[in-house]
This record gives C-alpha cells, sequence and structure tokens, in this order.
C-alpha cells in the first residue's frame, strides 16, 4: 500500500433496518451517512461513544464484515472490503482486522477447550515473523501477560473474565492484525480488573503499533486511553475530535448532556438539576432535522427541519446548527 | 432507628449433582444495621454475593440457595419478625406493602399486551382487595405524580414506553404502597448514562418523600458516590469496609476499598492507573482467613489463618482488616 | 469407549428413569439376540402344537400355525429394531444436514430448505405411505421400508435443530472462530453440533418410536412385506386368525406387551439423557456448580 493512504476510509455509509409489522414498514437508520477514516502511519485508539441504538455496534459490525451496508462504502487500506468474495480474500482481511468482543464468558465456547481457539488461529494465518505454530502463540500470550502454562488443557469457566477477555486479546494477536475492533470489552470484566485490560488496550498501541476503535458507553475510560473520540446519537456522528477537547469541554449539546450525566465516583460531585428523558425511542428515529432537537436545551428554529451539516470548529467536527454556517451569529458569545 | 438488621447472616448454594454435593458460600457471615430514612449502597464486584444477600433480605429464599446461620431482623410498625423464619403468608403480606424489591430488569413486572393502568389495577388489587375504581386512580395518578411521571403512561402499553421510561413505571409500580424499605439490585445497569441518572434521581425522589430506606446494590462505584449515604464494600461473600459515603471516597481504609477506589478512571485525568493483581475467588473454594488475603500487598501471616471481623475503628466506620485492628488480632 | 461406560454407569446410579431404561432396554435387546440360536426358523410352522396358551414349555404360548410365540417373537423384534434404527439414522442425517446448513447460511439458501422441508411437515404422512406402501408393498424388504419412512420423519426435527443453530451462529463464540479463521462445516460440527446433541439424541430415540409405532401401523393394515416377521405383522396376522375371538389372546398380548416395555423404556431414556447432556448441566458438571450462582 502507499504511503499515505489511510488504514481504515469510511465513506458515508448508511445502514438501514426495516421495523413494524407487514402494514406499517418503516425504514430506520441505524447508521445514517457516516464518515470516518483512521491514519495508516500513526497508530490511534478512536473511541465511538454513545447510548444504546446510538449506531456504534453497528457501525463496528460493518467495519468487522459482519453486517452488510446498505449505501457507501468501507476502504480498509484502499481496498473496498465488500468487493471480497473467496476465502482466500476474506483469511487476508481477518489478518488485518480483529475483533475483541464485550463478554468474555459468550466470545468462546464453553464446553471447548482454550488452547482449541489459539492453534486453529494460528494454524490459518500466516506467520509474518518466523516461528513455529506454538512460539507464535506463546508470544502472543506474553503480550498479554500470560502463557501457555496457564491456558492449557483449560476450559474458558476455569479462568476469570479479566483472564478470558486476555486470552482473546491473544488470539486475536495470533493473526498479527493492524486494526482491533474492541465492542465493550471491558464493560463485562469485575472493577478491580478492568484497569489491567484498559491498560494491555493503551499498551498495544504504545509499543506495538495496533490501532484500535474502542466502542463504549463508558467516557471515563475512553478519557483515558482513546485518542480520537466520536459521539454518535441515533445513527450520526454528532461529534468528532480529539477526546481532551471533545470530552473536556464538550460543544454539542448532546455530548454536554453525557458528559454531565457521568456518574464521577466522588462524592463531592453529586448532580442536583434533574434532566429530560426520551418517553418513546422511535419517534426520535423518524424526525426530521437534528435528531437530538426534541431534547435540547438550546435548539434553533432550524433544527427542526433541516438537519445539520458537520462543521469544523475548535479542532474538532460538530454536527450542530449552533456552530454551523447559519447558526452561527447566533452564538457570537 | 434502625429498621432492618442483619445478624451474622451465612447462606450457601447448596447443590447436588450426580451425587456430588457442593457447598457455594455466597454469603458468610454479613452483619449490617440499616437505619430508617438513608440510602444504603452495597457495593461489589460479580459474584461477590451481593445479589444473594439481597434476596434472603426480601425473602426470596429457595433452593439452591439454603439459610446456614444468623437472622435477617425487620422492624416494622412496632413489630419485630426475623425473615429466615417466617411463613409464607407473613411474606406475602409483607412483600411490596412494607419491602420491595427493584431489579435490572423489573420492567418485566409491566404486562406486555396490558395497558399499564390495568397492571397497576391488578397489582393493587391483589394487595388491597376493597379499594374502590376511584380511589384506586385518585392515589395512583397521586404517586406518579410526586414522582415526577406524566400521568398519560397509564393510557399506554409497555412497549410504546421508552427503556428507561418502563423502567420508571416499573419502579413506581414497585413502590406504590409506599414501603418502609426499598432494595434495588443493579437497577440501572443496562440503562444508558443519561437514562441511568433519570432512573437514580427518581429512586432519590422516593426516599426522600417517604423517609425510608433505600438499599441500593451495584458495581458502580459512581452510583454509590453519587446517591448513597452510607456504602458498604462487599468482597468474597462479605462485607470489609463500611463507612459514610463521604469517608469512603476520600479516605479507603480497606486495602480493598483503597485499590478500587484508585483505579477508577477520570475525565481530566489522563494518568496510570493499576488494577489489583490477581482474582477474585470461587466462592465454591475461598481461600481461609481474609478472603483479600491472596491479592493483598500488604499481607500478613495472621491473614491466611484467621478472618478479621468487621470491627468499629471510628465513628460510622468499620473495617475487616488485621492492618487496622492490631489489637483484635492479638487477643483472639 | 470406557468414557462412555462411565457415562452409562453414572446415569444408573444416578437417575431411576435410566435405571429402568437401561434395564428394559437390555432385556428388549437380549430377547432379540436370542434369535440367533433359536431351534426354530420363523418361516417354519406347525412345528408345536397350535392355540397352546403361555406354559413352560411355550412361555409365550403358540399361535394358530403351530409356532412357538417366544422364538418367532424373537426374530419379529430384532427385525422391528434393526428396522426402527436404520431409520431413525437415515433421517438423522438428513436432518442435521439440513437443519445445520439451513440455520447457519441463511439467506436464499435457508429459504429454499425450509420451503422444502415445510412441505414434508405438512405431508399427510400416514395416508401417503398407504399409498406408496400399497403399490409397492409386495417387493419392499426392510431396509427399503426404512428409507420410505425415514424420507417421512425428518422434516419436524431438521427445523429445531435449524432454529437452534439460529441462535447459535449469533453468538460471540461462534465469531470468535470466525476469525479464527475456522471453515464453515468445523465450525458447525465442532462448534455448534455438541449443543444440538441434546436434541439430535432425544429426536433420534422419539423417531425410534414413531417409526416401529408407523411399521406397526402399516403392518396391521396389511399395507407392508406380511412376510417379514415383524411386531406389526405378528398382530397382523393375529388378526387374521381372529385371535381374540377364538380366545388366543396370548397371540396379540404378547408382541403388544413387548412394544410397550419398549416405548416406556426408550422415553424415559430420552428424558433421563436430554438432562444430563444438556450442555447447562454438562457445564455444571464440569464446574461442579449451579449456574444460577453467580451472584
Amino acid at each position: 500500500m502507499s504511503r499515505n493512504q489511510p488504514l481504515l476510509d469510511i465513506h458515508n455509509i448508511t445502514k438501514l433496518y426495516s421495523v413494524g409489522g407487514w402494514l406499517s414498514r418503516n425504514k430506520i437508520a441505524a447508521v445514517a451517512d457516516v464518515s470516518l477514516s483512521m491514519l495508516a502511519e500513526e497508530p490511534e485508539i478512536l473511541t465511538l461513544a454513545g447510548e444504546s441504538g446510538s449506531g456504534k455496534t453497528t457501525l463496528a459490525r460493518m467495519v468487522l464484515r459482519l453486517v452488510e451496508p446498505t449505501l457507501g462504502r468501507i476502504l480498509y487500506k484502499g481496498r473496498d472490503i465488500t468487493s471480497i468474495r473467496t476465502r482466500k480474500e476474506q483469511i487476508e482481511f481477518m489478518q488485518d482486522i480483529q475483533p475483541i468482543f464485550q463478554n468474555p464468558f459468550e466470545a468462546f465456547n464453553p464446553l471447548k477447550k482454550l488452547e482449541s481457539y489459539l492453534f486453529e488461529t494460528a494454524k490459518n494465518y500466516d506467520s509474518r515473523e518466523n516461528g513455529s505454530i506454538e512460539d507464535r502463540i506463546e508470544s502472543a500470550l506474553n503480550l498479554v501477560g500470560l502463557s501457555m502454562r496457564e491456558i492449557r488443557g483449560r476450559y474458558p469457566h476455569e479462568l476469570s473474565g479479566g483472564q478470558l477477555q486476555r486470552v482473546s486479546v491473544a488470539r486475536a494477536l495470533i493473526a498479527s492484525p493492524s486494526l482491533l475492533v474492541a465492542d465493550e470489552p471491558v464493560s463485562m470484566i469485575d472493577a478491580s480488573l478492568r484497569m489491567s485490560i484498559v491498560n494491555l488496550f493503551k499498551d498495544l498501541k504504545d509499543r506495538h503499533n495496533v490501532s484500535i476503535i474502542y466502542i463504549t458507553h463508558d467516557l471515563a475510560t475512553a478519557y483515558y486511553i482513546s485518542d480520537r473520540i466520536a459521539i454518535m446519537q441515533r445513527g450520526h456522528i454528532v461529534e468528532i475530535g480529539p477526546v481532551k477537547k471533545v470530552l473536556a469541554e464538550p460543544f454539542h449539546p448532546y455530548t454536554r448532556l453525557l458528559r454531565e450525566s457521568i456518574l464521577e465516583p466522588n462524592s463531592e460531585t453529586a448532580w442536583d438539576e434533574e434532566i429530560t428523558l426520551s418517553t418513546i425511542e422511535t419517534k426520535e428515529f423518524a424526525r426530521q432535522g437534528c435528531k437530538f432537537a426534541n431534547r435540547c436545551d438550546s435548539r434553533l428554529p432550524i433544527c427542526e427541519e433541516t438537519e445539520p451539516p458537520l462543521s469544523f470548529v475548535d479542532g474538532r467536527e460538530v454536527k450542530c446548527w449552533l456552530y454551523g454556517v447559519q447558526g452561527k451569529h447566533d452564538t457570537a458569545s | 432507628m434502625s429498621v432492618l438488621r442483619i445478624q451474622n447472616l451465612q447462606a450457601y448454594y447448596q447443590s447436588t449433582l450426580y451425587g456430588v454435593t457442593r457447598n457455594v458460600k455466597a454469603v458468610d457471615g454479613v452483619s449490617l444495621d440499616l437505619r430508617a430514612n438513608e440510602i444504603y449502597g452495597i457495593a461489589g464486584e460479580s459474584s461477590c454475593g451481593k445479589t444473594s444477600l439481597i434476596k434472603v433480605v426480601f425473602g426470596a429464599i429457595k433452593p439452591p440457595l439454603t439459610i446456614i446461620g444468623g437472622r435477617v431482623l425487620y422492624q416494622i410498625n412496632d413489630r419485630d419478625f426475623d425473615i429466615t423464619q417466617t411463613n409464607d403468608e407473613t411474606l406475602r403480606q409483607m412483600r411490596w406493602k412494607q419491602v420491595s424489591y427493584i431489579l435490572q430488569g423489573s420492567m418485566s413486572l409491566l404486562n406486555p399486551v396490558r395497558r399499564v393502568r390495568k397492571t397497576f389495577w391488578d397489582f393493587t388489587k391483589a394487595h388491597e382487595p376493597v379499594i374502590e375504581p376511584e380511589k384506586f386512580e385518585a392515589t395512583t395518578r397521586e404517586h406518579l405524580n410526586r414522582l415526577g411521571l406524566p400521568a398519560e403512561v397509564l393510557d399506554s402499553y409497555p412497549h410504546q414506553l421508552s427503556g428507561g421510561m418502563k423502567q420508571r413505571v416499573a419502579i413506581a409500580l414497585a413502590t406504590i404502597f409506599q414501603p418502609k424499605v426499598i432494595l434495588a439490585d443493579e437497577p440501572t445497569t443496562a440503562l444508558d448514562v443519561v437514562v441511568q441518572r433519570g432512573v437514580l434521581q427518581l429512586l432519590r425522589r422516593i426516599q426522600q418523600e417517604t423517609k425510608n430506606t433505600l438499599v441500593i446494590v451495584t458495581h458502580d462505584m459512581g452510583i454509590h458516590a453519587n446517591i448513597a449515604d452510607r456504602v458498604g464494600i462487599m468482597y468474597a461473600g462479605r462485607i470489609v469496609e463500611e463507612g459514610t459515603v463521604k469517608h469512603i471516597f476520600s479516605e479507603p481504609r480497606h486495602p480493598y476499598t483503597k485499590h478500587l477506589i484508585q483505579s477508577l478512571p477520570k475525565i481530566g485525568d489522563k494518568s496510570k492507573r493499576q488494577s489489583i493483581p490477581g482474582a477474585p475467588p470461587n466462592l465454591a473454594d475461598p481461600p481461609a482467613g481474609c478472603r483479600f488475603h491472596p491479592r493483598c500487598p500488604y499481607a500478613k501471616p495472621i491473614c491466611s489463618v484467621q478472618t478479621p471481623e468487621l470491627s468499629p475503628i471510628q465513628d460510622e466506620r468499620r473495617v475487616a482488616c488485621f492492618l487496622l485492628t492490631k489489637e483484635n488480632a492479638h487477643v483472639s | 469407549m470406557r468414557g462412555f461406560l462411565r457415562v452409562v454407569a453414572d446415569l444408573y446410579r444416578s437417575d431411576p428413569r435410566c435405571r429402568f431404561a437401561f434395564t428394559a432396554i437390555s432385556i428388549v435387546i437380549m430377547f432379540a439376540l436370542m434369535s440367533f440360536v433359536s431351534p426354530q426358523d420363523p418361516g417354519s410352522s406347525y412345528y408345536a402344537p397350535p392355540n397352546q396358551p403361555p406354559s413352560v414349555a411355550h412361555p409365550f404360548g403358540t399361535n394358530s400355525r403351530g409356532q412357538d410365540m417366544f422364538w418367532f417373537l424373537t426374530f419379529a423384534v430384532r427385525n422391528s429394531l434393526v428396522f426402527g434404527v436404520i431409520t431413525a439414522i437415515l433421517s438423522r442425517i438428513i436432518a442435521i444436514s439440513i437443519g445445520l446448513i439451513a440455520g447457519y447460511k441463511g439467506g436464499i439458501i435457508d429459504r429454499i430448505m425450509m420451503v422444502i422441508n415445510d412441505s414434508f411437515v405438512v405431508l399427510p404422512v400416514l395416508p401417503l405411505l398407504i399409498l406408496i406402501n400399497f403399490i409397492i408393498r409386495e417387493q419392499m424388504s426392510i431396509l427399503q421400508l426404512a428409507m420410505v419412512i425415514a424420507a417421512f420423519g425428518w422434516a419436524w426435527d431438521a427445523r429445531l435443530i435449524r432454529s437452534q443453530v439460529l441462535s447459535l451462529k449469533e453468538r460471540e463464540f461462534t465469531y470468535t472462530s470466525v476469525f479464527s479463521g475456522t471453515k464453515t462445516s468445523s465450525i458447525l460440527i465442532s462448534e455448534h453440533l455438541p449443543f444440538v446433541m441434546p436434541i439430535v439424541l432425544s429426536t433420534t430415540i422419539n423417531n425410534l418410536l414413531w417409526a416401529i409405532g408407523m411399521e406397526v401401523t402399516l403392518a396391521v393394515l396389511g399395507l407392508s412385506n406380511i412376510g417379514i416377521p415383524t411386531i406389526g405383522t405378528t398382530i397382523y396376522w393375529a388378526n387374521q386368525h381372529q385371535a381374540l375371538i377364538s380366545g388366543v389372546w396370548w397371540w396379540i398380548a404378547a408382541p403388544v406387551a413387548i412394544s410397550v416395555l419398549l416405548f416406556v423404556a426408550l422415553y424415559l431414556l430420552v428424558v433421563g439423557l436430554g438432562a444430563y447432556l444438556d450442555p447447562r448441566t454438562r457445564l455444571q458438571r464440569m464446574k461442579g456448580v449451579l449456574s444460577d450462582e453467580r451472584a
């Protein structure tokens, strides 16, 4: 691949799902017109954050080719991943992009020994360095702080959630991928072990040049490990930029709401003011204009009618009329 | 004034499978004293026994969960009773009217094919057979109003409500008789942050309106920090530390609590966090002595032999650790 | 093999249902095996005095054709069992492959397979079998009858297996396997089949019961090769000789008693094995604890 080609380049992808019975067929955009790119030269951790139904998981599954986009293109190292047909192409693709799943207890068949997955992976992917299958497994396990001695002959239920998640990261690393897609990888891990997994991801990026798409609803860990963050709401990316900027000083009213709703583990900052919740969910998907308008405190007349564009403001992109062309003069302060 | 006293409670899961009997010591020697008009948080990781503890407190003691020892004493309306000893009839009278239980998936309390009003009506009727429709309508609306929920939800079907609204309506239903004790087990775990905040606001509002006791069980330290008055930290079937929320978060004393609180990431702070080495023990075969000793960096020889008692060290603060209660260690 | 024996020993010890089932099935199988040492050929007749009630010499009595019912039934039970087992195996092969492939592949393959499947589900099996057998019963061997019955006995079970696979393929461990580069065929066999095994096993035994029952139905109506001794043809010949009217009740009672014993035993085996093979209880045995202990 050429030097300046992006690692991952997502062009205006949309995923539509049909809802309702035979009489009232409605289409809902789980992911609506999303574009994203990740650079190849410099590994990064990109967080996709948002509530359930925001489309973050669907977006990740499209990147993994588990879900086919309705519209748009996903280029991986310049190559359209929807054009993959043969098993050989699929293996090449999977050698580069590997998933980490949410529930480590579900990620392995409970009736099978863990090592079988490691051997299977090592057998199916060519080594980029030399070494026997056993060596490759051992070195991947070492990277996550385990060794074959601890795994051999073990079934999933014999390990803790934290250890299992390490095994699943090790399995992914055997393929020596350039990109990991991790969907809520620590939400099922006990608090006392969680940070060790989070630190592992950070380490993989810093020292082993693996880029990571980290999907989460937990903004505190997102702040801790990621470089960039994309906030999703109802299928759209509403704000994307460096995590320090976006979370320290959120621009989009939705990001602000998310930021304020975090329960800080600190008894000094307990919140007092009350918030409004949406009563009925499907209404938000179907509305015209900004999907957040009905819950937004600072909405303008235009928000109800026209969808705002993504505009560059202060080192980030925001999808909000307050920062768009037409809203600019309203928020001079 | 205490409303609920748990004394040295032991509850195990006993199972016999193809001839082998196992004991999983989910709750092993827990003593707690819950007062009127407080929010008590029980924090702990998965499989630490916190859900089993709440089940026993609610009187939901079904095999394989078995009471091995200890008592759970309620003092409600000047009546004392031990829930581990009561009969089904007393339990039935007490549940929902005096003690309510809110679960993660409480939404399932709502009948999916009936309007919400009908579910409220059936629920009320089951506990107050003589209620008249007009009075029911008035009290239900008043209750919803007091909780800040729109009365229109009564005319909706559950599937028309959002997940957060469903959970809040379910909570309203579970608290319609204004119980003296509300037990909430991970009430917001499956919910989004914004919705979570709404549900917690509701719980806090109920507690403030009725001045009752709210016990909130969750692994999420953020929730405890924001709504609890006192917090008990549970580890491997035992309470290891208890104190006011301020003390627990600002100066944790037990090594486990210390690590747990230090490992929590915060926005605006990218400094390196470490998690505790090792993993929580299997409760079918827990380590002897202090159950945290295999992971504790300060463990001493005594820790692996003797079990530290949960003993008071300052006002409102109890800790089960030999590092802090050396005198006790020598005496026993 | 040793593992298998240990499982049988485990079940025998711990589950009274299985204890009964193993004992009864062993008795029936022993009985069928005795056909190999039978002093009499099932084809020969009038070697014994006809219409004798059960006695020491003839434990199940003799029939109107002068055959010893005990030795005759050893052949009948053997043939019925062989027939049932062949049918069950053949229909399992179809049900498992269709269920696994349709469930996992989804899309157009699934839809085509399910159209065929559902056609077989809604077909009125008995009238069709009567029609087919009416035409070709004379030449039909046990194997051919088994093939015909098996062709009609897989559709429901394929649907059951498919529905399990539909949920299994959405489980995370399936994706782990996919991204480990595992081939689809090995995913189906090594990841999904163990979860489907309890259904396969219980439907196999159900299918066995159904096949033997079907054979009896067809035979009683005179629609199978009545020259081959089976439980069904035994009852057919008893009816032809008006055994009940002439008071030779043992001619019918003996095959009925054996089939009732066999049916009850097989049913209890389904129940007992189902509980044992269920992945949840299997996991509990592996962990030694019950799963709702995740407190």
